[in-house]
């Protein structure tokens, strides 16, 4: 037995895992591959064993194993069945008598809320109007993200008309669908690189998240967001004019209201450089910024941030999704933001407070209707464009988040997964044995860049041929005609009361 | 030109005695409530503001001479006629330019009530903000297909010049708005369906030929006439909910479906349009006013944000061109009208057929010395001038545009290479 530590545990193992001795080779694949050592080889009689008490349910072995022999379930033991007392709820408890520690989790909320994309279906033509066929039509999904003018003005001149209306720098991007923010810290630099080339070879946008931009990733510049957020890592006036556009970075869906934390023992020399701190000290960035403490500070340093970079990016301000979202939202737009970035409470992360991950902040489709629905009250709709996150998972997710009012698209975890990512949640142990959510370089340098690219690509190609087939269906040819056409949605299994807040008609409306 | 008091006096007859005509046996149908009652002319109501989307197909086509020529409404009504398969007699309509020369500097309001108490309502809504300087009953004439019917009056009106004091920052036009859209959304059994000056919209629940003889159109000199044929899909026998759909001098009559209604009714929202018709044909009519009368663009510029060109041929365009096209995709992306439509906008300085971006309704052009011919089918065309000097089929998202006040001499006003591409302005 290698549990060595002599204290026994309370809690029982998550997974149990099986090794088929009729087709193991004793291979050692799976021994190298688990950074939680849960498989061992012992030389003296050459057998390769394991231990499920470590197991994360990654499946990076089972994934590998040339044969085919491991297999990894849920540990069956469980507590006598309690509707209260779940058997997570008590793990926890016996987690933090042991420990005294704040729970910790991965990825975004895993908790059984309805998911409101899945209660939501879509419209297609038949007789009255025909659908357009995107292998012989024009599709376009050609987005601009950034502040619109009321109208267009012209002037007559001696050659005829000549425009007056100068637009503001927009972002242009050729699927509505972007990389949402992941700090070089949080993942590693081959899977930072790879989202940024894989933006620029799409034609959309990837974010720094709050890491600072590495040197060598200013090349795609052009193609990156780079964000400001409480700590300040990274923020110099070239980190800023290298990019496309800038994101003040207020909160995050799966921690509203809370601050970030990237240990000391991250932070190695690049790191170090990238984010402008010394080696092997903790990134501690504040719950809110000590320069905003309201609505006119949010402004200043907009318009600081405009000011340093001559008017010429377009600047979001990001915000969790939380009760007062639409009148924070219109408060961000009065304020001069010309994106709002709205995180909902699925949204992922390299860590947070399990707690706060599972209890805090509203399901983005509530909160993206409220803003759409709000700032056209207000009139200040076109001020801004409306980008969301937090729990998009596949391609009628982004129809649907279109159809009720967004521009754009984050998408966090589903680029994580595409790239090889198994949402064991366990990001924050710096152990991912995918190489992404981890600095250790035996496994970091298990994520191919370019390998990691072309599969983010795919997915983006993928996805953008099955909205072009859901518009057609519909009977539209430009991504301007579905966005914020909640006609071409129906709730099924919703309430009155949910139905009104997402302003959408019941199913046979 | 007016048609003789004699026709005046017939108008009334008919007109008050819609009430009393119209109800079987107790069983409301002008009331609200009976919106969805189906068949032509025996459930019909025209009780407003069906709670679904209208959604139709149709006929529709349009006359016009450029040089301003008064001619009678008896060559559409051919025309329309002529194309009676394509409507199910579930609405037909017209709308008539310089038909009231007599009060050309007043606003003609039509108005449609269930009975005399919304008419009282109505009218006096109107004489609260508005100057009534005429007031009459709409002539209509006995028609065996037409029974059912509502009280149909009209009032000839300008602004009274204390509120135009009081809301030093809204126009006569804007004011007028105001005042038929709050008739049409507060007041129960009244509907206002046209309000321009020098024009007037004739419309109802039966195949178009009838209404134009219920409405006496051929008495009525215009130099421009649209009319509509209506097969709506979800039969809905209301009065209002026929085409052209009228606002201020803006008429609008529509073939098609607006697959981006939705955003299209947000969109204009946004700049205090209300739509309450659940219609495509209202939200044109407002993009034209929007885009034209308040954001001042060029017809052109406004026909291509509401049926704009591919971004593939945006970039090849010339730079100015180039950067203008992709502006107005830009800003008025909300403006763009998706899905299938043919349509045809009058207003007092003209004529527009558009056809969506990659046509998928039909819509034919022909133009012979001052006059231009636009119509769903070459038959219609054809009907009222057998031998155009040039005819041509539209092309999708390229407005086919008539201006009054043309100089038209016989060879420029056909140039082969102009009129095609719907330059015609």
């Amino acid at each position: 037995m290698r549990n060595n530590d002599v204290r026994k545990w309370l809690i029982q193992p998550d997974f149990v895992v099986e090794r088929d001795p009729d087709k193991c080779i004793q291979c050692q694949v799976c021994v190298r591959q688990c950074a939680n050592d849960v498989h061992v080889y012992d030389p003296e009689t050459g057998l390769v064993s394991s231990d499920g008490t470590q197991c994360v349910g990654c499946h990076r072995c089972a994934t590998l194993c040339p044969t085919n022999a491991i297999s990894i379930r849920p540990a069956q033991l469980e507590f006598r069945p309690n509707a209260n007392w779940t058997s997570s709820a008590i793990k926890n408890l016996y987690k933090q008598a042991e420990t005294g520690g704040v729970l910790l989790a991965g990825m975004g909320n895993d908790q059984g809320f309805p998911v409101y994309w899945d209660r939501m279906v879509l419209n297609a033509s038949q007789v009255t109007n025909p659908s357009i066929d995107p292998l012989r039509e024009p599709m376009e999904l050609v987005t601009y993200l950034g502040r619109k003018p009321d109208r267009i003005e012209f002037s007559r001149e001696a050659g005829g008309l000549a425009l007056t209306t100068r637009l503001e720098t927009q972002l242009e991007l050729q699927v509505p669908v972007m990389f949402s923010a992941m700090s070089y810290g949080s993942i590693s630099y081959n899977a930072s690189q790879a989202l940024a080339r894989a933006a620029k070879e799409a034609g959309t946008f990837a974010n720094s998240g709050e890491g600072g931009l590495h040197e060598d990733f200013r090349q795609y510049g052009s193609n990156m967001i780079v964000q400001v957020a409480s700590g300040r890592f990274g923020v110099d006036m070239e980190y800023l004019n290298v990019a496309g556009a800038l994101e003040i970075k207020i909160g995050q869906g799966a921690k509203p209201g809370i601050g970030g934390h990237l240990p000391g023992e991250k932070v190695d020399a690049a790191i170090s450089a990238t984010r402008m701190i010394p080696e092997g000290t903790d990134a501690l960035s504040p719950s809110p910024h000590h320069d905003i403490y309201s609505i006119e500070d949010l402004r200043q340093l907009i318009y600081a941030l405009k000011e340093a970079t001559r008017y010429a990016k377009p600047v979001s301000v990001k915000i969790a999704a939380v009760h007062n979202v639409a009148a924070i939202a219109s408060g961000c737009v009065r304020a001069g933001a010309d994106i709002v970035a709205v995180d909902g409470f699925r949204g992922g992360t390299g860590a947070a407070p399990t707690m706060i991950r599972n209890n805090v902040g509203i399901p983005i489709e509530f909160a993206l209707a409220a803003v759409d629905s709000r700032l056209r009250e207000e009139g200040i709709r076109n001020q801004a464009s409306i980008v969301v996150a937090g729990g998009i998972r596949c391609s009628a997710d982004v129809v649907k988040a279109i159809a009720l009012g967004a521009d754009a698209v984050y998408i966090g975890t589903a680029a994580l997964v595409a790239m090889g990512c198994h949402l064991c949640q366990k990001c924050y142990t710096g152990k991912c044995n995918w190489g992404i959510a981890t600095q250790d370089p035996y496994l970091t340098k298990r994520l191919n860049p370019n390998v990691a690219r072309r599969r983010l690509v795919n997915l983006l190609r993928a996805w953008s041929l099955e909205i072009k087939e859901m518009m057609g269906g519909m009977g539209l040819n430009a991504v301007e005609s579905l966005r914020g056409n909640r006609e071409h949605l129906r709730g099924v299994g919703l309430t009155d009361r949910e139905l009104r807040v997402l302003d959408i008609k019941a199913a046979g409306e | 030109m007016l048609a003789g008091s004699k026709t005046y006096l017939a108008g009334i007859i008919y007109g008050l005695s819609g009430f009393a005509f119209s109800a079987p046996a107790g069983a409301g149908v002008w009331q609200r409530r009976s919106a969805r009652v189906i068949g032509p002319n025996q459930g019909e109501s025209m009780s407003k503001v069906p709670d679904y989307k209208d959604i139709s197909g149709c006929a529709i086509s349009g006359v016009m001479s450029e040089s301003g020529r008064l001619f009678s409404g008896e060559a559409i009504i051919r025309s329309i006629a002529a194309m009676h398969e394509r409507s199910n007699g579930l609405g037909g309509g017209f709308a008539a330019y310089g038909i009231y020369p007599e009060h050309k500097d007043h606003y003609a309001l039509h108005v449609m009530c269930e009975n005399e108490e919304a008419k009282r309502v109505a009218s006096g809504f109107i004489a609260r903000r508005l100057d009534v300087h005429h007031e009459e009953t709409i002539p209509t004439r006995p028609i065996d297909a037409i029974r059912a019917r509502p009280i149909l009056h009209r009032y000839f009106v300008s602004v009274k010049p204390g509120e135009l004091e009081r809301n030093y920052d809204l126009s006569e036009d804007d004011i007028v708005v105001e005042v038929v859209m709050e008739i049409n959304s507060s007041i129960d059994d009244a509907f206002v369906f046209s309000g321009g000056k020098n024009m007037g919209v004739f419309k109802g629940v039966g195949f178009p030929e009838d209404i134009a003889a219920f409405f006496r159109l051929e008495e009525y000199e215009g130099y421009i006439w649209t009319a509509h044929g209506r097969f709506p899909t979800n039969t809905t026998g209301w009065w209002g909910g026929a085409h052209p759909f009228g606002l201020l001098d803006w008429s609008v009559v529509h073939n098609g479906e607006i697959s981006s209604y939705g955003i299209n009714r947000r969109y204009l929202a946004n700049f205090g349009y209300h739509c309450t018709l659940q219609t495509d044909t209202e939200v044109i009519a407002y993009l034209f006013d929007l885009l034209l009368r308040k954001h001042r663009l060029p017809m052109e510029y406004a026909c291509m944000a509401m049926a704009p060109p591919f971004w593939s041929q945006i970039e090849r365009m010339p730079e100015d061109r180039r950067k203008i096209a992709r502006e107005i995709r830009i800003v008025y992306g909300g403006a763009l009208l998706n899905g299938p439509f043919s349509v045809l906008v009058g207003h007092s300085g003209g004529m527009i057929g558009l056809n969506d971006r990659i046509k998928l309704r039909p819509m034919t052009a022909a133009r012979k010395d001052d006059m231009l011919f636009v119509a769903s089918e070459e038959a219609a065309v054809r009907e009222l001038c057998p031998s155009p000097d040039l005819i041509w089929h539209a092309e999708g998202g390229v407005p086919i545009i008539g201006k009054l006040g043309k100089e038209v001499s016989a060879g420029s006003a056909v140039s082969a290479d102009s009129a095609p591409a719907g330059r015609a302005d």
